[in-house]
């Protein structure tokens, strides 16, 4: 037995339970190598070995995602594991999908994983930063080379002790993760570099590849504000005196919600801000400028808008990641909307 | 606009009985400083302490750094501050190479840093390798944020002037000679050369983001061309308390890296005649108009390519972009310095602009990457705001005074005119 254990996983199809019948199988482990796992295996040689395959359906995984993830923590938390490997699963959507999954898991547990992937299907996409995705071809005719190259990683991640470099020099799809280190000249000099290269027309590499970007196209205007229960959240850190939930002054990792019941007007004493990216002063001296509880409680009043919402959520945006501020707006609007706000005024600083 | 920057290398300093500078060691008569800086009424108690590299001491939070320099002929450093605006960026400048005023007390709030003169946390701020005179200020209860800020403004830059006029007395160890020369000139030496510029980026978005050229607040000026020699000469001081870790401290300024860099191959592979300061305002029509005269100055000086760095992050990163693609569609071509805040983990986007004319990036960090600060022996300034200041969180001071804080928090750790050799890549 090599000393290098390794768990595979598969959907149903390379499991060899059967085609899409079988998409809905719950998962289920054997304690060989199975399909491709025989051809990895094989490759591995005395290196590493595949100690278990687990197997899932696609629809399975995809449809009950609580109840799939808890089964194979389980599976994966049985015997002593150095390494899991999914797929490949190509351009198959549902099962690069579940790989990613997978990945995530492997993260949670804290263990290494590869995975096999076509760098269009979404699973990479949304699961990259979770482990290391070898590319494979978009099908299964390029399951040989596919293979070689996982197995080339493998053996890799194994000689550099888990440690396998930037993803160019090691083979495997990059992970979206930014990471320090020191270079070799100041970032003047290097500016200075690249400038006179760009402008030679020679060949240079930037530092920092540019992402395509999210835009977020903005609605049509509300039709009927008198009608509309309107809600306010801010990103400016107004939060209840003593900031209960202690949201950071800078790279806020939550946002609160808090009751606006009966309050007419924020003031000094029961409201202050959180942020640290600007003088605090003024917002605290009146946090209505920050958030217009004040003027929206006049709206009400005069009919302008229907009704204010009893809460409001707050949290700071400085220095936020985006990854953050994405994930705090998709809870705070999916809970606006659960509660049937018909309208949301968004204030910064 | 000649310029001779003349440095004093400085081994150590002292407190001692009368000012003076012999064989490296420069002398500071502590309480004569003290009363000579001490410029306001509202300033309750004052401190000055002497730290040099190596040392088991942690200072926090602090405010500024600047680099002690003086005219030869005394009048001229700071202008708008301490100085004649008519004199600076011409003739001498005496500088003590390896020293700094630090300032620190119980500053403003947020969004101050840390030095650490030793440990893990000195391999990321300049400010590790010089010797500082740190300045402990505190001011009157009740002194509003913006004065207690301009305060200690003022004392760090009195404080370096002071501490600069002993070196004239001294024989200066070595002289750099800058000669920063205009368009005309430049076509005539070096006619077949590109011309390159610089776009300057100053943080400006207000309620103590500041920053002062010749003591005129950034926010209200238009973009101009600056010379590179009065900025030399402290022609733009910091007023601001961005995240510490990308705020051009003074000491940053007066020994811009950008600047001297573009100087080194000025005349070999293109022509270096402009400097242009531009600001970083909040709302969009004032980062449109900035944005468009940089381009249109950059375009009639007939820039060929030019470097942008900005200053801060988030908001001003739109500034940064706008400026880069308006010169880009000029066909100017651009290299931006700017660092990131990619999350803690660095799978975040690192930027909250993006732009595919940016193709040409230079990254001084992710500065929301975690470090962990070991407790020093000493702490000039006060460590219990390590929870509140920008990069720090609920926890980050633990309990043996140890600090887990991010990047941000370190000063300069992230500097975006590329002063350091920081710098991130994907994985």
């Amino acid at each position: 037995m090599a000393e290098f254990k390794i768990v595979h996983y598969l959907n149903q199809f390379f499991g060899q339970v059967g085609d899409e019948d079988q998409a809905d199988l719950p998962p289920q482990q054997k304690k060989e190598a199975v399909g491709p796992g025989v051809a990895l295996n094989n490759a591995l040689g005395d290196r590493a070995e595949i100690v278990k395959t687990i197997i899932t359906g696609d629809d399975y995984f995809n449809e009950n995602k609580a109840e799939a993830r808890e089964k194979i923590k389980e599976f994966l938390q049985e015997d002593e594991v150095d390494l899991i490997v999914a797929g490949p699963a190509f351009n198959a959507g549902r099962y690069g999908m579940a790989c990613g999954g997978v990945a995530e898991i492997a993260d949670e547990l804290n263990l290494p994983f590869v995975g096999g992937i076509y760098p269009e299907n979404p699973g990479y996409e949304m699961y990259k930063k979770f482990g290391y995705f070898i590319e494979t071809g978009d099908s299964v005719g390029s399951m040989r080379q596919g293979i070689a190259d996982i197995v080339d990683f493998i053996n890799h991640y194994i000689e550099t002790d888990g440690k396998p470099g930037a993803p160019e020099e090691s083979g495997y799809l990059p992970r979206g993760i930014r990471k320090n280190y020191f270079r070799e000249e100041r970032g003047a000099r290097r500016a200075v570099d690249m400038l006179v290269k760009k402008i030679k027309g020679k060949e240079f590499e930037t530092e920092y590849p540019m992402p395509s970007f999210d835009r977020v196209e903005p609605k049509p205007a509300v039709e009927n504000l008198a009608d509309s229960l309107v809600a306010v959240v801010t990103t400016g850190g107004i939060v209840p005196k003593g900031n209960p939930d202690k949201i950071e002054a800078s790279s806020a990792s939550k946002f609160g919600k808090y009751k606006l019941n009966g309050v007419q007007d924020l003031t000094d004493e029961e409201f202050e801000t959180a942020h640290g990216g600007y003088d605090p002063v003024y917002a605290n001296q009146d946090p209505d400028r920050v958030l217009p509880v004040d003027v929206m409680r006049d709206l009400e009043k005069e009919g302008k808008i229907g009704k204010l919402h009893e809460y409001y959520y707050a949290t700071v945006g400085n220095g936020t990641s985006v990854a953050n501020a994405k994930a705090f707006g998709k809870a705070i609007g999916e809970e606006l909307a659960r509660d049937g706000v018909q309208a949301v005024i968004l204030t910064s600083t | 606009m000649k310029l001779d920057l003349e440095r004093i290398e400085v081994d150590r300093v002292v407190f001692g009985q009368e000012n003076s500078f012999a064989d490296g060691v420069l002398t500071i008569d502590k309480e004569d400083l003290l009363e000579n800086i001490r410029h306001d009424h509202r300033i309750t108690s004052l401190e000055a302490e002497i730290v040099h590299p190596g040392e088991k001491v942690r200072i926090m939070p602090v405010k500024d750094v600047v680099e002690p320099r003086i005219k030869v002929d005394k009048n001229g450093m700071f202008p708008g501050f301490i100085g004649k605006e008519s004199q600076a960026g011409a003739g001498k400048t005496r500088v003590f190479s390896g020293t700094a005023v630090v300032t620190t007390g119980n500053v403003v709030g947020f969004q101050e840093g840390i030095i650490d003169m030793s440990g893990p946390g000195a391999d990321y701020t300049p400010f590790s390798q010089t010797i500082n005179v740190v300045l402990t200020c505190e001011v009157e209860e009740g002194t509003e944020e913006h004065i207690h800020e301009e305060i200690l403004r003022i004392l760090g830059l009195k404080a370096a002037d002071y501490i600069a006029e002993i070196g004239l007395d001294v024989e200066p160890d070595k002289t750099e000679s800058f000669d920063f020369k205009s368009i005309a000139q430049a076509r005539n030496e070096n006619n077949d050369l590109p011309l390159v510029g610089y776009i300057y980026m100053l943080q400006s978005q207000g309620l103590l983001h500041d920053t002062y050229v010749y003591g005129v607040d950034a926010k209200e000026i238009l973009p101009t061309l600056i010379s590179p020699a009065k900025v030399m000469d402290g022609a733009i001081v910091s007023g601001n308390c961005v995240s510490a870790c990308d705020k051009n401290s003074t000491y940053l300024h007066q020994n811009n890296p950008v600047i001297e860099e573009l100087y080194q191959r000025d005349g070999q592979d293109y022509n270096f005649v402009a400097t242009i300061i531009t600001n970083e305002n909040v709302t969009l029509g004032d980062k449109e108009r900035s944005s468009t005269m940089v381009a249109e100055m950059a375009e009639s000086l007939g820039l060929d390519a030019v470097i942008i760095n900005e200053e801060g992050f988030g908001n001003p990163d739109t500034d940064l972009i706008l400026n880069c693609k308006k010169l880009e569609q000029k066909g100017i071509k651009t290299v931006l310095i700017t660092d990131e805040y990619a999350g803690r983990d660095g799978s975040s986007q690192s930027l909250a602009d993006a732009a595919v004319e940016a193709d040409a990036v230079v990254t001084s960090g992710n500065a929301n990457e975690v470090i962990e600060l070991p407790a020093m022996e000493r702490v000039i300034g006060h460590d219990r705001y390590a929870d509140n200041i920008a990069g720090g969180f609920e926890g980050s001071l633990q309990e043996d005074g140890s600090i887990r804080v991010e990047l941000q928090a370190i000063t300069g750790s992230t500097d975006q005119m590329g002063y350091t050799k920081l710098s991130a890549k994907g994985y």
